[in-house]
């Protein structure tokens, strides 16, 4: 194994996840989110876009959305092992913010060469990006799209695209008459339209981003070649942030089986219920095992990052689906309303589950590594 | 690893290093059991137990004891001579039991002279040790064992039934839990090591358990008044549960003291029942007029049997990262469990991947990897069952690291 025994998980990587730990217990308690973001109960409500701006800001004052940018444009080059401790702590708060939409952007971008320079400089200053290369079936193969671009001029709709309203740059891919191709576009460019999509989730927004007669520069380097280098890191951070919510889950509701009695005993008395939160933190460390490994493979043995995310990932959405379960069904009829805040978690982990493939499909890729192309 | 080496263990690594080089035995004449647990001919025995005594002569078993006991005083070193002694694919050490089990409660309860009478020809190998904590009507329940020791002068008489005591049929001494108070559970237990060897057909008699493979493997162990010394007592009289823990905390391998660990020798017959092999008999397999492994369920299957085996291994990664863990147990008391059920399932799935075939066993030449995988998967009931069972390991989990109300 040529991977540092302790995941490169050093000492500059361990105080910025303790420092964002802190900030988040400090500064957003659950009941604060609650209020932000659950103020209209109504299932057909329209997608709000409730965030708390000033808080973001002091997180890119911090430097926490320069991280993942490569120091000779101006970020601090931190690798995605620390990055994926501070992401950690960002779903175990489960704070609304374009920190995971704007590294996506990222790591597509550093992958582009020097294509992506004049870009991520705009992310080391503080600007917020999130990635449009959805097509509207929801495809999570690179080069599926449905926008094009002729001459310059982007048409279409791209699909999925998260925490649109959040953010002021739109890394977008296209396909042109020489195949698929990256572009950077403002979102209140001329012929940009964000319509939002009417969620579940309440932590996040999403939407569909028109585009029509957008005119907008190619960036140089092989746009499929970066999206498939970058994945790995989309795949492992969306991980990273599942794990964080998932303890949240599990702490809050052993807190709760443990107060509440019934039949003479607290609930978590009782092995129906105690045996499979075993089995949640069992899937939860089971994943954030393969959380970092796969961060640290990116980070020092990329030619096995794609298995080693694959596998993380797939762990995390199941891990989600079963976290998320366990903790509304242990909440009992309380869990079932708007009033309990599991709810939020609920939701977010049911997004997070699908986002960027859910646990199918990434074993469907690791089996296509492991069993066909291994020789 | 050897980054984080003291000086003392950088220099003991290369002594352990170079001795291995010219003293790691041949290939055995006879064919190996896959574990010591499962040693069942005196040829087998005699090879293991000669590769135990060169290793312990040259320094590499029970290092970190002191001095007088047999060791050799040194600090935190087994875990190096383990490292190189798997490096290097040596046999395994036969005296298992003896190591992780006895050694350590011995030497945290036994009397001095005991001890230094006692743990050098444990170290060696030369005594095998076996345990007898189980009994037909104590599993998960340990402490309701009912053999009992009657107090006779300086002498106690004990008689009871033991069960599941591998390697007793090769052993000299054995560690017992006994009841010495039938008024209370717990503080009416008391912990003795007894010479069983020396009492065959006067007093105790050892019988083979059959297990579910068809193999023999482990005995039951019967007392029938076998009388034995006050000296023989670890620890004082009612405190026999408390010295159960020491036992069971090394079992668990989270205990102070490490056990001595060597293996990984192949041997021609031995096929790990692990998802690399799996993988390599789907894709032997034709299902269909295909590749068992281009079946997208089976893939599927084997994927997430991957991902947990993966998963476990990072885990014990992790486990050595404090900045990475919330509570200190909490992967380490995951990992019986998580091994066991693996296992488990991953011949549960090669037995279904090899269809038709799965009922070919050990005798029929064309079973599927000479009938291992029906073996494995029965044999993991053991594992699942032993040493606490799964449903025993969850509640140790969920009381001990989720901090849930105790259940019974």
């Amino acid at each position: 194994m040529s991977q540092p025994d302790n995941f490169g998980f050093g000492e500059e990587a361990s105080l910025l996840k303790e420092s964002a730990r802190k900030f988040f217990a400090e500064h957003f308690a659950t009941d604060k989110l609650h209020k932000m973001v659950a103020a209209d109960h109504s299932p057909e409500r329209m997608s709000a876009c409730a965030w708390d701006r000033t808080l973001w800001q002091q997180m890119v004052d911090l430097g926490w959305t320069a991280l993942a940018v490569p120091e000779s444009v101006g970020g601090l080059g931190m690798p995605v092992v620390a990055v994926a401790g501070l992401v950690e702590e960002v779903g175990r708060a489960a704070f609304p913010c374009p920190l995971l939409a704007t590294l996506n952007a990222t790591y597509v971008l550093a992958a582009c060469g020097s294509g992506g320079a004049a870009a991520l400089a705009e992310i080391a200053e503080g600007l917020t990006a999130s990635l449009a290369i959805t097509n509207s079936r929801g495809s999570w193969a690179v080069a599926d799209t449905d926008v094009q671009c002729v001459q310059g001029t982007l048409n279409g709709t791209a699909w999925f695209v998260q925490d649109a309203r959040k953010v002021d740059r739109l890394l977008v891919s296209a396909q042109t008459d020489s195949g698929l191709a990256l572009y950077w576009v403002a979102t209140d460019a001329a012929g940009v339209t964000i319509v939002p999509d009417a969620i579940v989730d309440l932590t996040r927004d999403q939407a569909h981003v028109r585009f029509d007669n957008v005119s907008a520069q190619e960036l140089t380097g092989s746009a499929p070649a970066a999206l498939q280098q970058a994945l790995p890191a989309i795949w492992t951070l969306l991980a990273a942030d599942i794990t964080g919510a998932a303890e949240w889950q599990l702490q809050t509701t052993v807190d709760y089986v443990g107060t509440r009695q019934q039949f003479d005993h607290p609930l978590g008395y009782f092995q129906a219920v105690k045996h499979p939160l075993v089995d949640v933190m069992v899937l939860i460390d089971q994943c954030k095992s393969l959380v970092y490994n796969a961060a640290c493979a990116i980070d020092t043995e990329p030619t096995r990052a794609a298995a080693f995310a694959h596998m993380a990932k797939a762990s995390a959405s199941d891990t989600a689906a079963y976290a998320s379960g366990r903790s509304v069904q242990y909440h009992g009829g309380i869990g079932f309303t708007w009033e309990c805040f599991v709810h939020l978690y609920f939701k977010r982990q049911k997004h997070s589950q699908l986002l960027w493939g859910d646990a199918a499909w990434h074993r469907a890729q690791l089996a296509n590594l492991l069993i066909d192309n291994a020789a | 690893m050897s980054e984080q080496d003291t000086p003392e263990q950088v220099e003991f690594r290369q002594y352990c290093r170079k001795w291995l080089q010219s003293n790691k035995p041949g290939e055995p004449p006879v064919r190996l059991p896959l574990s010591p647990l499962e040693i069942m001919t005196g040829a087998q025995l005699t090879y293991l137990q000669a590769w135990q005594k060169s290793a312990y002569d040259a320094g590499l078993i029970g290092c970190d004891y002191p001095v007088a006991v047999g060791g050799r005083g040194r600090s935190d070193c087994q875990r190096v001579a383990n490292e190189e002694m798997v490096g290097a694919r040596t046999p395994f050490l036969p005296n298992v039991i003896g190591l992780g089990m006895a050694a350590p409660t011995v030497f945290y309860h036994g009397q001095t002279a005991l001890k230094e009478r006692l743990l050098p020809r444990l170290f060696s190998g030369e005594d095998i040790w076996c345990q007898g904590f189980s009994e037909p009507g104590a599993g998960s329940d340990l402490a309701s064992v009912q053999t009992f020791a009657e107090r006779k002068g300086d002498k106690w008489v004990i008689n009871g039934h033991k069960v599941w005591t591998s390697l007793a049929h090769f052993a000299e001494w054995m560690i017992i839990l006994l009841r010495t108070d039938r008024a209370h559970k717990y503080d009416g237990l008391s912990y003795f090591v007894v010479p069983i060897r020396a009492a065959l057909g006067k007093g105790v008699t050892v019988r083979p358990l059959i297990k579910i493979t068809g193999e023999t493997g482990f005995n039951e162990v019967i007392f029938d008044n076998l009388e034995v010394d006050d000296s023989y007592r670890l620890d004082e009289l009612g405190k026999g549960w408390q010295v159960a823990m020491t036992t069971l905390l090394h079992e668990r391998g989270a205990g102070d003291l490490k056990t001595p660990h060597s293996g990984g020798m192949k041997s021609k017959s031995t096929h790990a029942t692990n998802t690399a092999n799996l993988i390599e008999l789907a894709r032997a397999t034709v299902r269909n007029g295909r590749p068992a492994a281009d079946d997208p369920l089976l893939r599927d299957r084997m994927m997430q049997l991957v991902i947990r085996e993966v998963g476990l291994g990072q885990n014990q990664r992790r486990a050595r990262v404090s900045a990475l863990q919330d509570h200190p147990l909490r992967l380490l008391l995951q990992n019986k469990l998580l091994a066991s059920e693996i296992a488990q399932d991953t011949a549960a799935v090669a037995l279904e991947v090899v269809g038709a075939s799965a009922s070919l066993y050990l005798g029929d030449d064309h079973a599927p990897a000479g009938g291992q995988w029906p073996m494995a998967y029965m044999n993991s009931y053991g594992m699942t069952i032993a040493a606490g069972t799964s449903e025993v390991q969850r509640n140790i989990l969920g009381e001990r690291v989720l901090g849930l109300a105790k259940s019974k």
